[in-house]
């Protein structure tokens, strides 16, 4: 699997994985990593360790999760990015929406 | 396993006996059979008959098989008709020979019914397939086929809404890729009333149709609030106001976006989400970048949207260069990017500025890019003030309605000073004198001078020296966000009165501020060339000849219009 989720112990936090190329191919395997669940956690932990690449589309993707997971009130950690995928964060400012690691 | 349907067969073989027990194995089947006692006849009966599966004997009279089944799979074209051979050979070389004619299997006679049924079905699947498969493609084609045509419309039609702008003005070069619009890209130019320009250049997340869907609607706030004579900031808002509003949660704009002031010598900068842009000297070095700083449009709430925005010098002959994230982005067949700097030292090499586009797209090509449809360049040269001659708008009405005898006066107070500009407001209002209509260009600069510096210099007692080099500049512009922010009185009056005249009418505007006045001779003795940066609101004034007074030792100015 491309995209892998986790609950953490006390299943208030999910952590979802993402391998290979973050862009839209990832479109549904991404949505139905947090979409299914019931209630959602507010807390969402977004592991690119695997991830080497991300486009525009991913950022569109994870501006979706913050909107199920509660738009403002969300809280969204991106770790483990590489410095490739940091630049692009930054040059979107996504770093003012989301705990970016 | 028999074929699911019953096909029509063709079978060719010279001897009767074979001929008739064949017929009769296949018939049982379930299938429809046609016979050919040679070569040539088999090759008449299937351009008659056009049967979906033949058999043919290997070594027959007149014409043998070999030949047959090269003319009948010409015939057939694209389509698969399978052909199987009925041979007594046994020696390799003759079975190859079946195949190398076009023949799909082959078999041994004496013949059995079972493996003649199975090997029937068997083509037949084969042959369904190919059918599909064509079918498919035909279908692919059509579509295919259709969106080019859909894109070409809508791009036609949105064409003429981009160019409606000033993207041809002497003093932009651009290139973009045939349909960078509908990879998202979106360059867009136009005058305000005042003379300034503004440019858009943008990218919308995705590709296709629903990138470019969102471009109509920007380019329309653009557009209208730019001839409206609002600001760069008003219209950023509007603009993300409108995209949050309707576009769906993934999807948003990156844009950068200038407002070039040729009369003050300044541009005005907003970048959320583009590559760096960069400001050149007429010499082509990079005298600053312009980063992105905020957020793309469409992704705040209208509350949450900064719109805070640069303003830098930019004197006659300097440029502003800018590209979409096509070029930066464009990797090799190892997947490296082009990457800043290796553009970096295409800008540097560059000697003309007329060959710099040549130069990028010449660097991505040696650096090996695969060509992306998604690029666009722009590069704008700061004009001398009064040298690019802005096309007047077209006004539609009759004039009937133009209200020549009235007077209002508007008073801001600190709370609203912080947020709200009523210059664009009140140009409106003075656009209904059919009068006035002449002189809207100078009438925007002079209201809008008057006020900023009643605002700056009068309530936040700015001092328009600070503006003396780039620097100073920004220092100027941050002092004036602090002091704007902090502001808690204060006031500016602006006073308008229109009169009927014997010939025409005439307007006065009154602008008075809560400062401490300044020194009107003072300032205005001040030469060209000492004020550098600064003290160009006053001088502007006087230079659009228009007539003006400075009273209350500085705290109100008074100007006249006549027609």
């Amino acid at each position: 699997m491309a995209v892998e989720s986790d609950f953490s112990p006390d299943e208030k936090q999910l952590t979802i994985k993402v391998k290979g190329r973050f862009d839209f191919g990832k479109h549904q395997e991404f949505r139905d990593a947090y979409e299914r669940l019931d209630p959602t956690p507010n807390s969402v932990v977004v592991d690119l360790k695997d991830a080497t690449y991300l486009d525009s589309s991913a950022l569109g993707m994870l501006l979706l999760l913050r909107d199920h997971a509660g738009g403002e009130r969300s809280d969204i950690k991106v770790i483990n990015t590489s410095s490739d995928v940091r630049k692009i964060l930054a040059i979107s400012n996504f770093e003012k929406l989301f705990d970016v690691s | 396993m028999p074929a699911e349907q019953g096909l029509r067969v063709l079978i060719a073989e010279d001897g009767a006996a074979d001929r008739l027990l064949l017929a009769q194995i296949v018939r049982r089947q379930g299938h429809e059979v046609v016979t050919a006692e040679n070569g040539e006849q088999a090759v008449a009966l299937f351009a008659e008959e056009r049967p979906d599966l033949v058999l043919l004997d290997a070594l027959m009279p007149v014409m043998d098989g070999f030949e047959a089944a090269r003319r009948i799979k010409a015939m057939a074209g694209e389509a698969l008709v399978p052909i199987i051979f009925l041979t007594s050979m046994n020696e390799e070389q003759g079975l190859v020979r079946c195949l190398e004619a076009g023949g799909d299997d082959f078999m041994a006679k004496p013949y059995s019914a079972v493996i003649l049924a199975a090997k029937i079905g068997a083509m037949d699947r084969l042959r369904r397939l190919q059918a599909t498969v064509l079918e498919q493609r035909d279908e692919l084609a059509r579509h295919h086929h259709h969106l080019l045509n859909e894109q070409r419309v809508a791009k036609a039609v949105f064409d003429k809404v981009a160019h409606s702008g000033c993207l041809r003005s002497s003093n932009i070069r651009y290139l973009q890729s045939p349909y960078a619009l509908f990879n998202g890209d979106l360059l867009l130019a136009a005058f305000t009333p005042s003379g300034d320009m503004h440019v858009l250049l943008g990218d919308f997340t995705g590709h296709g149709l629903p990138a470019a869907v969102g471009a109509m609607p920007l380019a329309e706030v653009f557009y209208g609030m730019t001839a409206k004579g609002y600001g760069l900031v008003e219209t950023l808002r509007e603009m993300n106001a409108k995209l949050k509003r309707i576009l769906p949660v993934d999807m948003f704009c990156c844009a950068l976006l200038l407002n070039l002031s040729f009369e003050r010598g300044t541009v005005e900068v907003w970048n959320g989400g583009m590559p760096d842009g960069y400001r050149l000297s007429a010499a082509g070095e990079v005298l600053s970048v312009l980063q992105s700083r905020h957020l793309p449009l469409g992704i705040l709430a209208p509350e949450q949207f900064d719109d805070r925005t640069d303003i830098l010098p930019l004197t006659a002959g300097e440029r502003v260069f800018l590209l979409s994230d096509g070029v930066v982005d464009t990797g090799d067949a190892k997947d490296r990017l082009f990457g800043v700097e290796r553009l970096r030292e295409v800008l540097a090499a560059n000697r003309d500025p007329g060959q710099l586009f040549d130069e990028v797209m010449q660097a991505l090509e040696r650096f090996g890019g695969v060509p992306r449809d998604d690029i666009s360049l722009c590069d704008i040269r700061m004009a001398e003030p009064g040298g690019l001659a802005p096309v007047a708008p077209v006004y539609s009405d009759s004039g009937r309605s133009s209200p020549l005898d009235w007077s209002l006066s508007l008073v801001l107070h600190a709370d609203s000073l912080k947020r709200f500009n009523p210059v664009p407001y009140l140009l409106q209002f003075l656009q209904e004198i059919h009068g006035l209509r002449p002189s809207s260009a100078v009438l925007h600069s002079v209201l809008g001078e008057l006020y900023s510096n009643a605002l700056e210099h009068g309530v936040l007692g700015l001092d328009s020296r600070l503006k003396q080099d780039a620097a100073g500049f920004a220092e100027y512009y941050r002092e004036r966000g602090r002091r704007l922010t902090a502001l808690s009185e204060g006031f500016v009056r602006i006073a308008l009165r229109v009169e009927p005249m014997a010939a025409g009418g005439r307007l006065t505007v009154e602008i008075s501020d809560s400062g401490t006045g300044f020194d009107i001779e003072k300032v205005l003795a001040r030469p060209a060339s000492e004020k550098g940066l600064s003290g160009r609101g006053l001088h502007l004034v006087q230079r659009l000849g228009v007539r003006a007074q400075w009273l209350d030792q500085g705290r109100r100015a008074r100007v006249e219009f006549g027609w």
